[in-house]
């Protein structure tokens, strides 16, 4: 790709300057006991909680069930979404059917279903996954359905003037066009499973994971675990994004590199 | 060839109206010529007069319009492998290697998979670029694309070549090198060749016969034979005095006239 975002030191730099920033104006708060400490521990105590949840307590199968239960999620609504997006786009008929339930879906905040899913599925496991299979299905649907119909006018033409097959124009010509839109919705559908599986573990039945370690330090009133927490969430988060970004420039090979 | 030429496609009082937001926009009106087998034929005119278009009737992708396209005494009704096609965009998948891309023309062929990996191969060889099977067309410049896209509308061995401005985006070196090939491909292949260009060096460099189209609407101007006794060299005084006279009846006259007469000449 181009020099945007991958000059390695300089951004990589700046993007530290603010995060740190704000911790030296978190410690200075701390240390001048503006707050009490219950309510905002110092980034020490924060650090030390950290270490202790690794040495001791339950951190890595929190976030090892909190992981499972996100691809799990994800492995079941990506793939749905990218079939159900691709017949979207792909026939007009089904396009015409359907889609106008699945807009009206969309409209539907995704924490709106919480009750019913848990109705349906139970709070447990299954409730959970079916949750974040629902958050991964939507994003996946929506930019398969935009790629696949979107098929730019030249190649249909060409398809057109080597008289394709509908299998061929499919394979050749229909499928490797709207490649570059499946794989954004992948990539989003991944963020998005993520994002829900917070949301399924602290909605949902107390469980292990991430999602019921925040609402332990919210119960027992101990925010160093909390910012541990939501550190950890955020680290994993950003880790998932780059990875699949990085999936997404690799399985692009005829792109111009 | 043993039998008498003949001719293979006939264009027959052909006219074509869009509907361009509400409005009438005659693009063709009353066409009408043929074009004999084993024929080049070059169709010239400036932007807008309705060439193109005329392109994509033969080809079969629009088939509402006045009067008859007819291949062989049958009126075209849709694309068929019987024409080959070159746009002027390479117009290559860049998801297939331009190997793929000349094997995509194959689909439709009918033939075993051996037989469609050496037509794939003897057609890369044919436009020169053997070595190159492998490459992403992200990789070829556009002067080595185009001659896939070329290698791909004759891998079916079409009874047409039908060349839709292919050298238009080249820069003027290229061009010219692509023109001599152009020329050398349709020879070794003998295939009947309509090119549509607004280039009229080229048109006069590769054609027995040239269609001067003019604009608004399109229609025939005039129809001129190239007589240059198989001699195309492009600074031989009879070639430049029929590219002056076809330049003059598009209305541009050679030497160009001073900028402050070029709006009077226009009108």
């Amino acid at each position: 790709m181009s020099a945007l975002g991958s000059s390695p030191a300089r951004p990589l730099l700046m993007g530290v300057l603010v995060p740190v920033l704000a911790i030296g104006i978190w410690q200075t708060i701390a240390s001048a006991h503006l707050v009490a400490p219950y309510v905002l521990p110092p980034p020490v105590a924060v650090l030390a909680r950290f270490r202790s949840e690794l040495d001791g307590g339950t951190f890595w199968s929190d976030v090892l069930a909190s992981l499972t239960r996100a691809l799990a999620g994800f492995a079941i609504g990506a793939p749905a979404g990218i079939a159900f997006g691709l017949l979207l786009g792909l026939s007009r008929l089904a396009g015409r059917l359907v889609g106008p339930i699945f807009l009206a879906y969309r409209q539907v905040a995704l924490f709106a279903w919480v009750p019913l899913l848990s109705m349906w599925f139970g709070g447990g496991e299954a409730g959970k996954v079916a949750f974040i299979a629902m958050a991964a299905f939507a994003p996946a649907t929506v930019n398969s359905w935009r790629a696949a119909g979107a098929v730019p006018a030249p190649y249909r033409e060409l398809s057109r003037a080597l008289t394709l097959g509908r299998l061929d124009h499919l394979r050749l010509i229909a499928l490797p066009s709207a490649l570059p839109g499946i794989l954004t919705g992948l990539r989003t559908a991944l963020i998005y499973a993520w994002l829900a599986t917070v949301g399924a573990e602290l909605f949902l039945d107390i469980a292990p994971g991430l999602g019921g370690r925040l609402n332990e330090g919210r119960d027992k009133f101990e925010v160093d675990l909390m910012i541990v927490a939501l550190t950890v969430l955020a680290t994993l988060g950003l880790g998932f994004s780059q990875l699949a970004a990085a999936a997404e420039r690799r399985s692009i090979r005829w792109r111009k590199r | 060839m043993t039998h008498a030429p003949r001719a293979a496609l006939e264009i027959d009082r052909v006219g074509k109206v869009f509907n361009v937001a509400g409005r009438r926009v005659e693009a063709l009106r009353d066409i009408s010529f043929s074009v004999r087998t084993g024929e080049f034929v070059a169709i010239v005119g400036a932007s807008g007069c309705g060439k193109s278009t005329l392109l994509r009737l033969i080809l079969g992708l629009d088939t509402e319009y006045e009067g008859e396209v007819r291949l062989d005494g049958r009126l075209i009704e849709r694309p068929g492998l019987d024409r080959g096609v070159v746009f002027q965009d390479h117009r290559l998948l860049p998801w297939l290697t331009a190997e793929g891309n000349v094997a995509a023309a194959l689909r439709r062929s009918g033939l075993p998979k051996a037989e469609q990996r050496r037509l794939v191969a003897q057609h890369l060889e044919l436009v020169g670029l053997a070595k190159f099977a492998g490459a992403w067309p992200a990789q070829l410049s556009g002067g080595m694309s185009q001659p896939v896209a070329i290698a791909r509308a004759l891998v079916n061995r079409p009874r047409f070549l039908l060349l839709d401005e292919p050298l238009g985006a080249l820069d003027a070196l290229t061009r010219l090198r692509l023109q001599d090939e152009l020329a050398r491909i349709v020879r070794h292949e003998g295939t009947t060749a309509l090119l549509v260009t607004h280039d009229v060096d080229e048109a006069v460099f590769l054609a027995d016969r040239i269609i001067v189209l003019q604009p608004d609407p399109g229609r025939i101007a005039r129809i001129v034979e190239v007589d240059l006794d198989g001699q195309r060299d492009r600074s031989a005084p009879a070639f430049l005095r029929l590219r002056d006279e076809i330049l003059d009846t598009l209305g541009v006259r050679h030497p160009p006239p001073a900028i402050a007469t070029a709006t009077a000449t226009a009108a």
